[in-house]
């Protein structure tokens, strides 16, 4: 079995009205000299294979197919 | 608009197709809205429907469906019964997404853009202004070009998003329909963005809610317009 992490951000220069929330409320927690959050969603998953060349390829395609917008967001694939 | 659109649009009454979805929730309303602007009630098509009845206009109406789970729309629009949707919309049938409907369509592919939590971070409930951009659509031909009206919105999640080439084209193509008029932008739309169709004009999504401005009860007719367009109710 493997188990996978997805990581899925958003763009670069697309906005993130929650990252500025959550920045704006770690302001008032009294954490200084945040220059800015931006929030994203993991994926943990264990597929059963051994074949990590297969679950990457398959992962890509969950990723493609729904995990990211990819519209907006941006993914990254990574094993434990 | 073609001589045979308009002659078929006389001789018989269109018919239109709801579908429902677990989590959509203004389904009767949009069903009671077609039954009474076109005198026939729509076919009800259910998520897991793979072959979708002739009817001339398909409908996505608004809600939660599948409670808003990983995106708005994203698990709704890997359905079954968007397969058969996107084929009817590709043979040039009429589709229409309200609210959750319009984050399933651009979810689906089938219209460009995302759309993304309101810049307030709100849900909004409250009238708008919506300006007709384009009056030449198969939705829209009840109102003229610059036509302001008034429309109820609802949602958490209306924030319109494309990239800049997206953008730049979609304006281009005339593919903006709606715009929200007099500093009544609810969600920080792009360009203030309300409502968009694809390229080829059949497929039409919009946030604000047209369904609930029909009737004086409404307070208002103001939506009645897309659904006489889109049914060919009026004279086209």
């Amino acid at each position: 079995m493997i188990k996978a992490r997805v990581t899925v951000t958003l763009k670069n220069g697309v906005l993130d009205p929650q990252g500025k929330a959550i920045e704006g409320a770690l302001g008032a927690l009294g954490f200084d000299g945040i220059g800015q959050v931006r929030q994203g969603k993991v994926f943990d998953l264990q597929i059963e294979t051994g074949d990590q060349a297969k679950a990457e390829a398959d992962l890509k395609a969950m990723c493609e197919k729904l995990l990211a917008n990819t519209v907006i967001e941006n993914y990254s694939i990574s094993f434990a | 608009m073609s001589f045979k659109r308009r002659r078929q649009g006389l001789n018989r009454t269109m018919k239109s197709a709801v579908v429902q979805l677990p989590g959509l929730n203004r389904d009767r309303d949009m069903i009671a809205a077609l039954t009474k602007i076109s005198g026939k009630a729509p076919v009800t098509v259910w998520q897991t429907e793979t072959e979708l009845p002739d009817v001339d206009l398909i409908v996505i109406p608004g809600g939660f469906s599948y409670g808003d789970y990983l995106r708005c729309g994203a698990i709704a629009a890997r359905m079954p019964v968007m397969q058969a949707i996107k084929a009817k919309a590709e043979q040039g049938v009429k589709v229409l997404g309200v609210c959750n409907g319009f984050q399933i369509l651009v979810e689906a592919g089938l219209l460009p853009g995302a759309l993304m939590r309101n810049a307030s971070l709100k849900f909004v409930c409250r009238e708008v202004k919506l300006e007709v951009v384009n009056a030449d659509t198969d939705f829209t031909r009840a109102y003229a070009k610059g036509q302001i009206i008034r429309s109820p919105v609802a949602h958490h999640d209306g924030n319109y998003f494309a990239d800049a080439e997206t953008l730049k084209s979609i304006e281009g193509n005339g593919q903006i329909v709606f715009r929200y008029a007099e500093g009544t932008n609810p969600n920080g739309s792009m360009s203030d963005i309300a409502g968009v169709m694809n390229k080829a004009g059949n497929v039409l999504g919009m946030m604000p809610h047209p369904e609930n401005l029909i009737e004086a009860a409404h307070g208002g007719s103001d939506g009645r317009g897309i659904f006489a367009s889109a049914l060919e109710v009026i004279a086209a």
